[in-house]
Order: C-alpha cells, then sequence, then structure tokens
C-alpha cells in the first residue's frame, strides 16, 4: 500500500535521511519505520493528523530525542550517535522555527535574533547589530527590534523566530506548524516568506504541518504520515491524483468514518 | 489489590530512581559548567550581575525586616526566662548566638528559597513548556551554562551576603528592644555581644549557607526541568521546589548542628 517514492533526485546528494526510524514514548511506539530523505534547496512538506507523530519525527531528527533504532543521517553523518560537541557544528548549520515561536520572553526581539551570533561567533557588536537588523528587515519586522516578544502578535513572534532561526545562515532549516493559528493572510505571508528563503539562500527547508492550502503553495515534495508510518512521498501532482484511501480522506478533508453518529443519535430522538 | 499496591510502589520507585538519576546528572554537569567550564568558557558576566540582583539586591529588605523581627522576638523571650534569675545582660549572648550560629543562616535561606528558588523554578519551567529550553538546545547553547551557572553561583555569591546583613540586623534589634524596654545598657550590650560571638560562629553560619545556596538552585533548578505539559505542572513543581528546598534546608541545618555538637 505504501506509494513508492519517485526520485528524480540522487539519494547520495540528499542533505538529510532518516533511514527506518523508531521512536518510542516510554512503552509506546509513535513513529515505526520512518524513512524519507531531503535534498538541498527543496522544501518538503510533512503532512499528517494530529498525533501521529510529527513534532516526534521532527524533535529526533534535531537531535532532542534519541531514537530506538533507525538512523538521521545529516551530511552523512549519523546524528543519533553523535555526542553533544560533535553535534554543535550540525547545530550551528540547521535553524528551527518551533511551534510556539520559542521566543526569549526576558530579551528584545533584537536580543533573541543576534543571540547565536554572539554566543558563536567573534564577531564584534557593530557587525552583529547589522546582520541580525538585516535578518528582521527581511521578515518585515524593521521597527520592531526594541520589543519584547510579550509586546508582539502571535504572528509577528512567529517572524521574529524565523528571524531568529535563519540568523546564522543555515543550510536546513525546521518549520513547526508555522501558520497553526494565524489568519490566512499572515499564513500567506509566511508561506511567501518561505519561498523567498528557499530562493534566495538555497536552504533546505522542512515544513510540518496540515494546514492544506499552504502545502499546495509551498511543497516541493510531500511525505504524508499516519500512525507512525510513512503512507505517502511524492510531489503535489501525485498526491492530488493519489487513491490511497487514507490521502483522500485527508485532502478531501472527510470525516474519520462514524466520528459521531447523527443519524443514530436523531432516530433515538425521534423514538424517545 | 495486593498487585495493584506492589505496581504502584514499584511505579513510584521507578520514578524516584529516574528523579535521582536525572538529579545526579543536573549536579554533575552544573559542577563542570561552574569549575573548569568557566575557565574554559569563560561566565556570562550580564546573566550573573541579573541573577546577583535578583537573588541579592531585592532580597534585602525582607530578609532585613524578619531579621529584625526576629531578634525582637528572641530578646523578648530571652529576657522572660533571664528576669527570674536576674541575668538580664545575658540576653546579648542568647540573641547573638542563636542568630549567629543557626537563625540567620536558616531564616535567611528559607526567605531565598521562598523568593529565588520558586522563581528559577516557574522561569526554567515556563522556559520549558514554551519550547525555548528545545530552542536553546537547537541554537547550540547548553542550557546548563546557559541557565543554571548564573543563578548557581549568583547564589553562592549573595546568600552569605544576605546571612551577614540577617546577622547584623538581627543583633541589632535585640540591642533595641535591650536598650528600650529591657532597661539594658547600649554599650554593656555591645561589649556583651562582642564576648559571646566568636569568629567561628560567624564563619560556621556562612559556610551553612553556603551548603543552602547549593540546595536552594540545585533544588529549584532540577524542578524547573522537571515540568512537562502546561502551566499547572509549573505551579506543581514550584510549590515542590519550595516544600524540598525548605525541608532540606532545615535536615541539612540538623546535620550540620549535629556534627559540630559532637566536635567541640
Ligand atoms: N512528551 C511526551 N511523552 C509521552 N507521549 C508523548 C509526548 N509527546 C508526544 N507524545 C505522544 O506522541 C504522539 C505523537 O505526538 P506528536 O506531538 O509527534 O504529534 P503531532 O503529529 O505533532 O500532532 P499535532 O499535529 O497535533 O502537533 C501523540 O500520541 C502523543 O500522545
Ligand atoms: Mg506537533
Amino acid at each position: 500500500m505504501t506509494h513508492l517514492p519517485n526520485h528524480n533526485h540522487d539519494p547520495s546528494i540528499a542533505t538529510i535521511e532518516v533511514k527506518n526510524l523508531v521512536v518510542h514514548y516510554g512503552p509506546r511506539k509513535i513513529l515505526d519505520g520512518v524513512s524519507l530523505r531531503v535534498f538541498p534547496a527543496e522544501i518538503l512538506v510533512v503532512l499528517g493528523g494530529s498525533g501521529c507523530g510529527k513534532s516526534t519525527l521532527l524533535r529526533t531528527m534535531l537531535g532532542l530525542l534519541r531514537p530506538t533504532s533507525g538512523q538521521v543521517l545529516i551530511k552523512s553523518k549519523d546524528i543519533t550517535r553523535l555526542n553533544e560537541d560533535e553535534l554543535l557544528e550540525i547545530r550551528l548549520r540547521t535553524g528551527v522555527l518551533f511551534q510556539s515561536a520559542a521566543l526569549f520572553n526576558s530579551m528584545t526581539i533584537e536580543e533573541n535574533v543576534s543571540l547565536p551570533l554572539r554566543e558563536h561567533t567573534a564577531l564584534n557588536d557593530a557587525t552583529i547589530k547589522i546582520m541580525s537588523r538585516i535578518k528582521i528587515g527581511l521578515v518585515g519586522l524593521s521597527g520592531y527590534e526594541d520589543f519584547l516578544p510579550s509586546q508582539l502578535s502571535g504572528g509577528m513572534k512567529k517572524r521574529a523566530g524565523l528571524a531568529r532561526a535563519i540568523s546564522m545562515d543555515p543550510e536546513v532549516l525546521f518549520f513547526d506548524e508555522p501558520s497553526a493559528g494565524l489568519d490566512p493572510i499572515t499564513a500567506a505571508g509566511l508561506d511567501d516568506l518561505i519561498l523567498k528563503l528557499k530562493k534566495t539562500f538555497k536552504m533546505s527547508i522542512i515544513v510540518v504541518t496540515h494546514e492544506l492550502p499552504s502545502v499546495f503553495k509551498i511543497a516541493d515534495r510531500i511525505v504524508m504520515m499516519d500512525k507512525g508510518l510513512v503512507i505517502f512521498d511524492g510531489t503535489t501532482e501525485e498526491i492530488k491524483a493519489s487513491s490511497i484511501p487514507r490521502v483522500r480522506q485527508f485532502i478531501e478533508r472527510e470525516p474519520e468514518g462514524d466520528a459521531c453518529q447523527t443519524g443514530q443519535f436523531l432516530e433515538a430522538l425521534n423514538c424517545g | 489489590m495486593v498487585r495493584y499496591l506492589l505496581g504502584y510502589i514499584g511505579r513510584q520507585a521507578g520514578r524516584a530512581v529516574a528523579n535521582l538519576h536525572q538529579a545526579a546528572r543536573l549536579i554533575n554537569q552544573t559542577a563542570y559548567w561552574v569549575t573548569i567550564g568557566s575557565f574554559k568558557k569563560g561566565v556570562r558576566v550580564g546573566s550573573l550581575i541579573h541573577e546577583m540582583t535578583a537573588v541579592g539586591f531585592n532580597s534585602i529588605p525582607i530578609v532585613a525586616v524578619i531579621a529584625f523581627c526576629i531578634g525582637m522576638i528572641l530578646a523578648l523571650q530571652a529576657a522572660y526566662q533571664l528576669r527570674r534569675i536576674g541575668a538580664m545582660v545575658y540576653v546579648a549572648d542568647l540573641v547573638c548566638l542563636s542568630i549567629a550560629r543557626e537563625l540567620g543562616p536558616m531564616l535567611t535561606a528559607i526567605i531565598v528559597a521562598g523568593r529565588s528558588g520558586a522563581a528559577f523554578t516557574a522561569e526554567i519551567g515556563s522556559m520549558k513548556v514554551a519550547e525555548e529550553i528545545d530552542a536553546l538546545v537547537t541554537m547550540g547553547l547548553n542550557p546548563i551554562k546557559f541557565l543554571v551557572v548564573p543563578k548557581f553561583m549568583a547564589m553562592l555569591l549573595m546568600l552569605p551576603c544576605l546571612t551577614l546583613l540577617a546577622d547584623l540586623t538581627g543583633m541589632v534589634a535585640g540591642g533595641v528592644i535591650g536598650v528600650a524596654s529591657l532597661g539594658l545598657d547600649a554599650g554593656v550590650y555591645y561589649q556583651q555581644a562582642l564576648r559571646a560571638v566568636a569568629m567561628k560562629d560567624i564563619i560556621g553560619g556562612l559556610v551553612k549557607s553556603l551548603s543552602f545556596a547549593c540546595i536552594i538552585t540545585l533544588v529549584g533548578v532540577h524542578q524547573g526541568f522537571l515540568v512537562e505539559g502546561g502551566a499547572t505542572s509549573v505551579g506543581e513543581r514550584t510549590t515542590s521546589s519550595v516544600v524540598t528546598s525548605i525541608f532540606l534546608i532545615i535536615l541539612a541545618d540538623c546535620f550540620f548542628t549535629t556534627l559540630s555538637y559532637i566536635f567541640t
């Protein structure tokens, strides 16, 4: 039933390769052998219902969670076997935008954005200031440098989080639900921003989401997960033409069968 | 029923062991980053000053007021007993000794556990809930170095200072009561206090306060990292942080006092 991926890419140039990842939370198996590849300058969207393990996959790919078995190869290094010091080098080349933006509340936007630069580079203050202002400008937040995160709206926080994620010019960028909780216009703005980043910086971008409109707009390739398994891997056109029932159900937004038995309930009412 | 009970005990024990394991790792890493790590990679001076202000400077009023009250209470209670045997001048001995050895360090530690220990847990806990700790890690910043070390150092530096302040305020308060309502002469109180309190009493108190500083920071921070889920968990962990700190502080004090009683 699994759709075999038809890659136009040579597997050896993959930026990230996930092989047979199995992850448990205590005794519960969350991921059951997930494999996928991310190529340079590509936006890969990971799609799937709530609770199917998307965030878990992301956290494992970031080295925040150790898998039970399987590999995560980033630049041909298996990050699940590296210790924190060895991971550092890879972490400096990846940026993450968390679901809740995860800005540091006690710091201003500019301090948030410049933090990685201040901690990991030997640049002087003036250069750091210029560099972080460029990134803040790129996400359209010029003028808000001295605001605290609590003074920003949800969409602005996401954009500030994005500015921080790209402050070190990463090669790989991870997004966990970038448009969740945003209005359609703001969400579309964020999608444009993601596309712009891919075009200007040639980043590999992994987006976890279940917002269909934004999926079709930004995705180069889509991986769909269900119950800890990859059930689809292909392009936007392929997913629209797919005949896998679970995939169809997802893109046509059909409810779970028998989720609420309205008919029976009404019948019972009529009889009573 | 028995199986249920055994299962429950087993799960609790398992959780306790896991907690202990985590705490040991935390202590290990903190020890590394406070000593070797801070020589190799430096300390975040800005954060240290910020934490020192929060832990030390901002606690001055409450510590001073409470120490003053305790000094007064001690003086009055001592006078009550000493008046009957006509040895009022020993009020100074009683007040100053018990404050320097016991009440100064312990009271200060308990106040700071309630103020700063709870704040540590709440801060780290809410950072964990908001994925900020994960963000730190993915940015290649060690949460221990970044968050724990400034708190730990600030606590080690400030708690002894606050303890000295409490000692001094408590002793002065005893003197004020002595002069104002017990009819003692200020000079006599001063001379008597100097004779009663030896340097080793004060230093012993400060050594205790250093160990209390370790307890408050490690418990506060550990409980913060244990937060899972949402705001309820932050609240629960904060309560548990204060209760555990105070319990361990009193236990440690008990241990130190017994030790010094045996060896003197
Ligand atoms: N810290 C945790 N401890 C135990 N179980 C967890 C933990 N985090 C997540 N889970 C479980 O793992 C499963 C997958 O969670 P995950 O967060 O990866 O889902 P998701 O696909 O990101 O869902 P959503 O789209 O709602 O964010 C869920 O069933 C959840 O109950
Ligand atoms: Mg999620």
